[in-house]
């Protein structure tokens, strides 16, 4: 058995635990648990991409991409996040 | 198979599995700030263990000095995000889940 062979059911498991935080963001009680939800998507995303990158044999091209989408979601969350808490989007400091 | 090709499987397997528990837990726990539990900590472990199996499938070379900026930026990145989230709800006044009282 080859290892990418391996590699390739460890991200089918990556994208079933995905679908399973799915249900969370779908139908998450509060706003809270949608954007943790997400975030954990985002993440998992970043992770499967390199993944998908050697199975394509072209892992280079594909490591660029996961870590600017990296930066993206740690951005994207924490500003929801912020707005979340103060209730606006942009204050001075007080 | 190369030692080190076993070794590397070993190690993104065992990431997998901490990422499906977690996921489990994320669906299970019963309140938002238990859930943050499952959220935060099995995911960090199980996306650093599956980058380091990446990175010895193919040591030594610029991706994977690559692979290894990706992996500590989500050893920073991921508790972070979790924290700013948790505080937001606390200080919009969530209020924690507890076990009843007979």
């Amino acid at each position: 058995m080859d290892i990418l062979d391996l590699f390739m059911i460890a991200g089918i498991f990556v994208a079933i635990s995905i679908v399973l935080d799915l249900y969370r963001a779908f139908s998450g009680p509060t706003v809270f648990d949608r954007v943790m939800a997400v975030s954990v998507i985002g993440t998992k995303t970043a992770v499967i991409i390199p993944i998908i990158g050697f199975l394509f044999e072209r892992p280079g091209l594909f490591i660029d991409i996961s870590l600017s989408y990296a930066l993206l979601n740690f951005v994207g969350t924490l500003i929801v996040a912020k707005y979340l808490e103060r209730g606006e989007l942009w204050s001075p400091y007080t | 198979m190369e030692p080190l090709h076993v070794v590397s499987a070993i190690f993104v397997f065992g990431g997998t599995f901490f990422m499906v528990v977690g996921s489990v837990g994320l669906i299970r726990l019963p309140d938002f700030y238990a859930r943050l539990h499952a959220a935060g900590k099995p995911d960090t472990l199980g996306e650093i263990l599956i980058v380091l199996g990446l990175i010895l499938y193919e040591p030594l070379s610029f991706l994977s000095v690559k692979l290894f900026f990706l992996s500590f930026f989500i050893l920073v990145a991921n508790p972070t995000a979790t924290h700013a989230v948790a505080m937001a709800a606390y200080k919009r006044g969530l209020v924690p889940w507890r076990k009843k009282q007979e």
